[in-house]
């Protein structure tokens, strides 16, 4: 179990990595906290002939509110959202997702670009920001660009990153004031992959669903928002939820695929369990959970 | 065989430059390089916690660093808490208690603790378990361990208030 021969970089600036990313074309993988890519290439399944570390690069690391919203650094780790007063105050249900993911000793070096950049369909984070509705902004050689969360997970391990791209930050719009956020996930153990996962915010008016966005993970090829179910529970009342519309469309649009471990009619009837459980858990009554 | 390539880093307190290949890792790098075998490797692949060791003041994986990244950072092994009060107040709990039988997990199962009861001075079953999840046992059946860690705390507590720590308030 040990990882292949490769070259190693800490790049200093986005030219630099722009460089060795054409250089190398397919042999150059970008490092971010590694907790994904070391054991892949531990088990060989990745085998790049060079490492471009971002660990130096300049302004990737912060959390600051801005115009657009809370904008969060690439490179901050999982430990240091899990701490962050303001991803409490503006963005609870990133806080909430910390301490699913993985273990402490993962959390202290993975990080929320490296994680999004990896999209691993049963990882947690892509499907939190497709519920908050993210946009990421990436950047490279040529410049900066800006998409949102839904359009860049295209599949497994698969996003809009082109060659040479890093994501720079994560900027999460200010949510409305009604707005209430959950996730959670069935899980055999705490901290493996989850068999199956889902990620809420909804948006109240008084005590009008005016709008939800319902992610799930870990239930297809990468994590996906629940369109037809959302519009089934907009317009419902809180403590008057009727759930079962709002699974049935779910059921209609998403088709789960099998894992090594789940066949897809037990991720098809956990996923609807699941859902069942966070609309009752988010508007059952009077209560706020936003979280 | 590989090209080795200086890193320089801060091991147990101690600044030094040492000679690495870049693939090795940082686990293996403790290990073999520096000497240092309270550092044990499990799996290696980020899922046992049996090389759970200290960066930069927080636990991590040795297993998924290489040694290359550690350059500039506090590296910090069981070793360097020689001297420690948590941890040798943790050690002799795990003694006690009968927390290890073949001893493999044991310096990753005291760094966890460790971390949590910094953060966490009296924590509840639930939150050590939570807590040591990431490390894998095969002999003990995890009881005798979250045992020890809860009279670690106990201990480490009924001091703090004895001589008026922070802990008491």
């Amino acid at each position: 179990m040990k990882a292949a021969p490769f070259d190693y970089v800490r790049v200093s600036s986005l030219d630099e990595l722009g460089e060795l990313a054409a250089a190398y074309g397919d042999d150059a993988q970008v490092i971010a906290g590694g907790q994904s890519l070391v054991p892949a290439m531990a088990m060989r399944m990745a085998r790049p002939k060079l490492l471009l570390d971002l660990c130096d690069l300049p302004g990737l690391a912060d959390i600051r509110l801005t115009p657009e919203g809370l904008e969060i650094g690439a490179m901050v780790r999982y430990f240091e959202l899990a701490a962050s007063p303001l991803v409490a105050a503006h963005a609870p249900l990133v806080s909430a997702a910390v301490p699913l993911i993985a273990h402490e000793a993962i959390r202290s070096r993975g990080t929320l670009g490296g994680n999004l950049a990896h999209a691993d369909p049963a990882s947690e984070m892509p499907a939190v920001m497709l519920a908050l509705g993210a946009v990421i902004t990436i950047a490279g050689s040529n410049g900066a660009r800006r998409i949102p969360a839904a359009e860049f997970f295209i599949g497994t391990y698969e996003t809009a990153l082109r060659p040479g791209e890093i994501i720079t930050a994560i900027t999460l719009p200010a949510a409305p004031v009604g707005r209430r956020g959950a996730i959670d996930e069935v899980v055999r153990r705490s901290g493996d992959y989850a068999a199956v996962g889902a990620a809420f915010a909804i948006d109240l008016e008084g005590e009008t669903v005016a709008g939800a966005r319902l992610a799930f993970f870990a239930v297809c090829e990468r994590a996906v928002l629940a369109e037809k179910a959302a519009a089934a529970l907009c317009g419902q009342r809180l403590g008057h939820v009727d759930p079962a519309p709002v699974l049935d469309a779910l059921a209609e649009e998403i088709t789960p695929v099998a894992d090594l471990h789940n066949r897809a009619e037990t991720k098809r009837h956990l996923m609807k369990v699941l859902a069942g459980r966070l609309l009752q858990r988010l508007l059952s009554g009077e209560k706020s959970t936003h979280g | 065989m590989d090209s080795l390539f200086p890193v320089t880093l801060t091991l147990n307190g101690v600044t030094a430059t040492h000679e690495v290949s870049q693939r090795t890792t940082l686990a293996d790098f403790l290990r073999q390089t520096v000497g240092l075998t309270a550092t044990h490797i499990g799996c290696e692949h980020g899922v046992c916690g049996a090389c759970t060791v200290f960066v930069d003041g927080r636990i991590a994986r040795a297993c998924l660093m290489f040694a290359i990244q550690a350059e500039g950072r506090d590296i910090r092994t069981l070793e360097g808490f020689a001297g420690d009060r948590r941890m040798e107040v943790l050690q002799r709990h795990f003694h006690e208690r009968n927390a290890l039988q073949c001893g493999f997990c044991t310096s990753g199962m005291l760094a966890t603790a460790h971390q949590l009861l910094e953060g966490s001075p009296d924590p509840s079953r639930e939150e050590v378990r939570e807590s040591l999840s990431g490390n894998f046992c095969r002999c003990t059946g995890y009881h005798a361990i979250v045992d020890a860690t809860l009279d670690a705390a106990a201990e480490l507590n009924a001091a703090a208030v004895a001589t008026g720590g922070e802990a008491a308030c």
